[in-house]
């Protein structure tokens, strides 16, 4: 086998791996920083300071018993946590974690795979993620479900098109859509006067970078957005029919996917691996762990939306704006920053 | 039930068995469900002064597949009985039952042609938690004891056979229905 494709073969084993560990810690991690901005202690009773409880969590989902309703569609009731659990890491082979390195006088490269095509891989993915939601909703014969399933196909369609149009600044501005040549061009230095500032894209692609924002948290289901499975509302949405570990596929898959695409958002806004003082993976891992905190902090502060307003959003306020940018950084490419 | 029963042909044996015990007690999520006032009162127990909830690694899930732990927090009018009744089909083995307060152990003071004497005549119940309403730290003791229960279920039913268990459940549910005393 090439060795090339080896070393791919290897790092992807260790992303997916280190992803399954972090995602496991996340709702750890999650619970206490809600706790704590709730004035609230969080888990501390299931080993030290709380530490085994995402591991008792998984055991205990892993042993309780898996009904299957007697009217639901089985195949693809079965079928769908699976898809959604199986597509939430894929997004994370284009991620570059770094420059390569030599191991045993081998040059490793640290990204699974550079692919030219590497933003829009990242988006298509993410949609097809939500089939998982909108198989799981309609193949419980639920109502509930149903109604999630419907929610999370129209919620997706809408944000999609906003997160795909956010990143056109991005794509305008470094001429690629290779991650790896987008890292790279952020590395640089840009000099504005006596300014010697990093050439991230948050500085000149800052309204991007907020809708992109907003338009990610929708995009993970996540509260404020996370009206497929608003318990108020919908009992649990698409995974109310679902108990024991095909549940827990569904909460992995959310928990990933959050982690994906904060990475995803640190590489193409902030510079990824770049930093001030020695460049590496440190510096990935600390800017996705904003993006982290920003997720649980708004899921504390910020109550749920209601549908129409969901809608509103994004057809009415993002995306406008997002095709305002679009035009501003197109005139930008093509005539220089003099034309202001 | 779930996966457990597989283990039993290979070689996994006993410190999986406390392994899982300590995982089931240790996440037992409730259902997110209220009657009447004690639902006040068990709100107040997972907020932050007492934060029963997160700290013994106990979360509300809304849908019943996924609880482990049902509170009957308040009075079970007869017209309710049948959901209580329906939303503890609904819910996946392992299932446990705490009766929070003298309404749902036995009817409190509404002995009327409205009300169920006890929600123990609906579905079986594990822990009773005495009061009207009971404060929270009488619902953490409750809670303790459920787990201590649960523990003693699972190893009577690894080393016993799931029969013995349900043997000792039966024995332990009818012990505590004991000591409440007569109803009217």
């Amino acid at each position: 086998m090439d060795a090339n494709l080896l070393s791919s073969y290897i790092f992807a084993v260790i992303v997916l791996n280190v992803l399954l560990g972090l995602m496991a810690y996340m709702t750890y991690i999650e619970r206490k920083v809600m706790a704590a901005m709730q004035d609230r202690i969080g888990p501390n009773r299931t080993g030290p300071v709380g530490l085994l409880q995402p591991i008792a969590d998984g055991l205990k989902l892993l042993v309780k018993e898996d009904i299957i309703p007697k009217h639901a569609d089985r195949r693809i009731f079965l079928l769908a946590p699976l898809l959604s659990f199986v597509l939430a890491p894929v997004a994370a082979a284009v991620i570059p974690f770094g420059d390569s390195i030599t191991v045993f006088g081998h040059e490793v490269n640290l990204y699974v795979a550079d692919i030219n095509v590497a933003v829009l891989y990242f988006l298509a993915i993410g949609s097809m993620g939500v089939f998982g939601i909108i198989l799981g909703g309609y193949a419980s014969a639920n109502r509930y479900s149903l109604l999630g399933g419907l929610r999370a196909a129209a919620q997706v369609i809408s944000y999609e098109i906003i997160l795909g149009l956010s990143l056109i600044g991005v794509i305008i501005l470094s001429g690629s859509l290779s991650l790896v040549e987008i890292v790279n061009q952020q590395s640089e230095t840009l000099t504005i006067g006596p300014l010697q500032l990093p050439n991230w894209f948050i500085l000149s692609q800052p309204l991007a970078f907020i809708i992109f924002l907003i338009a990610a948290v929708a995009e993970t289901n996540r509260a404020p957005f996370d009206l497929p499975e608003a318990e108020t509302e919908l009992i649990g949405g698409f995974h109310t029919e679902y108990s024991g570990f095909r549940f827990s596929f569904f909460f992995l898959a959310e928990y990933i996917s959050m982690i994906v695409i904060s990475l995803f958002a640190a590489t193409i806004f902030l510079g990824g691996t770049d930093g001030p003082i020695q460049d590496g993976v440190w510096w990935l891992a600390l800017k996705a762990c904003i993006f982290l905190f920003f997720y649980i902090w708004l899921r504390t502060t910020v109550p749920r939306f209601r549908y129409d307003q969901l809608m509103g959003l994004a057809w009415k306020v993002l995306l406008p704006l997002v095709l305002i940018n679009i035009l501003l950084t197109g005139f930008i490419r093509l005539w220089g920053l003099g034309m202001l | 039930m779930g996966i457990e029963d597989r283990f039993e042909k290979s070689i996994l044996t006993t410190s999986v068995d406390s392994v899982f015990n300590w995982a089931r007690r240790s996440s037992l999520w409730w259902l997110q469900f209220g009657l009447a006032c004690c639902a006040i009162e068990m709100i107040s127990a997972a907020m932050p002064r007492y934060d029963l909830a997160e700290r013994f690694g106990m979360l509300y899930r809304a849908s019943p597949r996924q609880a482990d732990l049902m509170i009957v927090s308040g009075t079970v009018t007869k017209k309710m009985a049948p959901v209580v009744r329906q939303l503890y089909d609904q819910m996946s083995e392992p299932k446990w039952v705490v009766s929070m307060g003298s309404c749902a152990n036995i009817g409190g003071p509404f002995d009327t042609y409205a009300v169920v004497q006890g929600v123990d005549q609906v579905i079986p119940v594990d822990v009773y938690v005495p009061g009207c309403p009971p404060v929270p730290e009488a619902l953490y003791f409750g809670i303790l004891e459920l787990q201590n229960k649960v523990i003693k279920y699972d190893t009577i039913a690894k080393k016993q056979g799931p029969d013995e268990a349900e043997a000792y459940r039966e024995e332990s549910r009818a012990e505590a229905q004991a000591e409440l005393g007569p109803r009217r």
